[in-house]
């Protein structure tokens, strides 16, 4: 790809925006959410940090949004996908909330973190059996990449590594058969 | 002494040329370091040694701008973005590949010393004598004995760990205490060497990293970022172990952002005078003279050097009246074997990361085995329990989702095979003179491929591992094959092979270019095969030999003639 290809690949990115403001319309919101990036507004990645949470909450250890994996998954569809994968990930996010209120009634965001699970539950079920039938040049499913990004998003946060994993920045030494129970953490990294 | 005028000059600074720095200015030489890239400082520009996982943007993964930049890094797990800066710029260093190849450069002080797999072994004289035997290629100069007494001078000096395993086909070292095996791995080891009558081994890997305090560097601790540069030393680097020697005689001079344009020949002598640098900064041209000259630029690089000195006496460049210099092109191929669960040791876990993994030493076409292809392979690998990367069939999402992730899960092993690649007269390199680099500077083009011998071996590469395994007891052992494309394992070899021969070899016996004897070729170039072990430790020791030699002569006053 040359550098006048990539150049209409950002305006095509651009253009992935105007999903963004249909998302916005509907959740009707703050009438400027403050942009994140090029792709995301402030609203947005709310809804992400709630999916986050979701997929994994608060428990004896902190939630995904502690970690703040919304953010992250923000940053890593703008920076680290193709613009394929990008338009997935943005009308995924916006069907998402759409049928989430076809089926509650409300937005995700308004909903109680039972329907919320429930949902996603559902969603997690629909993408695994997509991933099965789908065709290896077909796209991921958006939720797999929202539930991939959180797991890398919070596992490898400071939350997640230090709190819910256990983090050794210079174990200094080297044990192969350590005793190990149910419930220990597992080592971050 | 004037500024330009050395004992001697060595151009590179990874592995053999940080050796040949070392060794040449122990001994007395004044000795000029040319490196094409910039200067990398041990510890203080090991940017990223200190960071968390949480301090990337990408938590150490791609952007689409990275691939867009670096579009031969990214075929394979070497693009990240953690150690981006020890990787060659490829919009200004760009190559032609008539056939795929994936060329991994470091251009920068220390070159891929830093950023190397440390495995270590020796070749045998299964290695040494297999060209010879099977009638292919040119036969070694060398055998074991030659080189033996160079192992043990480079291991006790680098820092090799490993085991002493008595293996006729993997010649045990002068080691620092051997890494530990997990208790998975003990118990699959135990298994094999029984299932198989000790016919077939796996034991604790051999690598370049300290299990104690080693001369004035500090012993591992166990973070397996080695590949960020490592603050305390304590794996084997240009950095951390040569080039501190070296500069301690106050015989060395190292000058980074120096391209080696060519070998400066003089028709008269028969020999080199020095060499011309074409400064990448500031675009100057110097040239620089000396006694002797040791080309450890890396196999590709090396090899373009020769093909772009002497050419008003031969064509095809210094040492190409062989018609062997760029031919020949080796590397290891690998990305295949297999992995499986391990049950029965779900109350057993590991602490530290062990920079190291387990090796099954080669056992294919030896001791009475004969298969259908010529030559055998290794197996590197280790087991482990699985991360939150894992699918959890019970919970997909919420809190007990969370809490099983936050546990390891099954213990997995997994080995993958490094075979053979023979030398084929036709797998080559050569100038491509219309191509030309940020410098103006002509490009390589690469025409190489594995062909049937390596096919055939590769098919036994993934059903052993499966075989193996399953014989350990491992469930659901299963093949993979990722695909491999030369070059990948970063093992590059054999463009100026040593022979015995001038017609027919590049190189001497002691790495002298036949058609200059004062010039020596120590880093993967002079390879006359390849073994299926990793090669660094043996560029150390043939360049520590050649030094020796060439100083030995140069004392009887010999002058290399």
């Amino acid at each position: 790809m040359d550098r006048r290809e990539a150049i209409k690949k950002v305006a095509l990115i651009m253009g992935g925006t105007v999903l963004g403001a249909e998302l916005f319309m509907q959740m009707g919101c703050n009438p400027s959410p403050e942009k994140v990036n090029n792709l995301f507004d402030q609203d947005q990645l709310l809804l992400l940090d709630e999916i986050a949470e979701t997929i994994l909450p608060q428990t004896s250890t902190p939630g995904a949004k502690a970690a703040k994996v919304g953010a992250f998954m923000t940053a890593m569809v703008q920076d680290c996908y193709i613009p394929e994968d990008q338009e997935v990930f943005m009308k995924g996010l916006s069907d998402l909330d759409k049928s989430f209120d076809k089926k509650y009634g409300s937005s995700f965001l308004e909903g109680d973190s039972r329907s919320r699970t429930e949902f996603l539950k559902t969603l997690d079920e629909e993408q695994k059996k997509y991933a099965k039938e789908k065709k290896p040049e077909d796209p991921n499913h958006y939720f797999s990449m929202m539930k991939q990004l959180t797991l890398l998003g919070y596992f490898t946060s400071e939350v997640g590594a230090t709190k819910a994993l256990r983090y050794l920045p210079i174990p200094g030494r080297y044990d192969g058969c350590m005793d190990y129970k149910k419930g220990d953490r597992a080592w971050a990294i | 002494m004037s500024d330009n005028s050395y004992d001697a000059i060595v151009v590179g600074s990874g592995i053999s040329g940080g050796w040949a720095a070392k060794e040449l200015s122990q001994k007395g030489f004044k000795t000029l370091l040319l490196e094409r890239g910039r200067n990398v400082e041990h510890v203080k520009d090991y940017v990223n040694a200190n960071k968390n996982p949480w301090d990337y943007e990408h938590r150490g993964g791609k952007t689409q701008e990275m691939i867009h930049d670096y579009p031969v890094l990214n075929r394979d797990y070497t693009l990240n973005e953690a150690n981006l800066s020890y990787w060659v710029n490829e919009k200004e260093s760009p190559y032609v590949e008539t056939k795929r190849f994936d060329w991994y450069r470091g251009y920068h002080v220390g070159g891929r010393s830093l950023t190397w797999g440390r495995q270590s072994y020796r070749f045998s004289d299964f290695d040494f004598e297999a060209n010879k035997k099977e009638g292919i290629a040119v036969d070694w100069p060398i055998r074991y004995k030659d080189i033996a007494p160079w192992y043990s001078y480079a291991e006790k000096f680098a820092g090799i760990n490993g085991s002493k395993d008595g293996l006729a086909q993997l010649p045990d070292g002068d080691y620092l205490p051997p890494m530990e095996m997990n208790c998975v791995e003990k118990d699959v080891a135990a298994r094999i060497k029984k299932h198989y009558n000790n016919s077939r081994t796996m034991i604790i890997g051999r690598s370049a990293n300290l299990t104690a305090p080693h001369h004035d560097r500090t012993n591992c601790q166990y973070r397996n970022k080695c590949w960020l540069g490592c603050q305390f030393g304590a794996y084997f680097s240009s950095q951390s172990s040569t080039l501190p020697a070296a500069m301690a005689t106050g015989n060395l001079r190292l000058r980074p952002w120096s391209i080696v344009t060519r070998v400066l020949y003089d028709k008269d002598t028969k020999k080199a005078k020095g060499v011309e640098v074409l400064d990448a900064e500031t675009n100057e041209t110097i040239e620089y003279h000396a006694k002797v000259v040791f080309l450890c630029a890396s196999t590709m690089n090396s090899a373009w050097i020769l093909m772009n000195s002497a050419t008003d006496v031969w064509d095809g460049g210094l040492g190409s009246s062989s018609g062997e210099l760029g031919h020949n092109v080796m590397d290891h191929h690998f990305r295949c074997g297999a992995s499986g669960t391990v049950e029965g040791y779900e109350d057993k876990y590991y602490y530290g990361r062990r920079p190291n993994g387990i090796y099954v030493p080669r056992f294919r076409n030896l001791f009475g085995d004969k298969r259908d292809y010529l030559r055998g392979f290794g197996y590197q690998g280790s087991a482990s329990r699985d991360n939150w990367g894992r699918e959890i069939a019970e919970f997909n999402i919420g809190a007990e989702f969370k809490d099983a992730l936050s546990e390891p899960g099954n213990w997995r092993i997994g080995i993958g095979a490094f075979g053979e690649t023979l030398p084929y007269h036709d797998n080559k390199i050569s100038l491509d003179k219309k191509v030309k680099d940020k410098w103006g500077l002509p490009v390589l083009a690469f025409d190489c491929e594995i062909r049937e011998n390596e096919h055939a071996m590769r098919k036994d590469m993934m059903i052993d591992a499966q075989e193996m395994l399953q014989a350990a007891g491992v469930k659901d052992a299963k093949t993979y094959d990722s695909g491999y494309a030369m070059g990948q394992g970063i093992h590059e070899m054999g463009t100026a092979r040593m022979g015995r021969d001038p017609k027919t070899s590049v190189l001497n016996e002691w790495n002298q270019v036949w058609d200059a004897k004062n010039v020596f070729v120590t880093d993967g170039s002079c390879m006359t095969s390849a073994s299926c072990v990793n090669p660094s430790l043996t560029y150390m020791a043939l360049t520590a030999r050649a030094v020796d030699y060439a100083d030995k002569e140069l004392k009887k006053g010999n002058n290399i003639a």
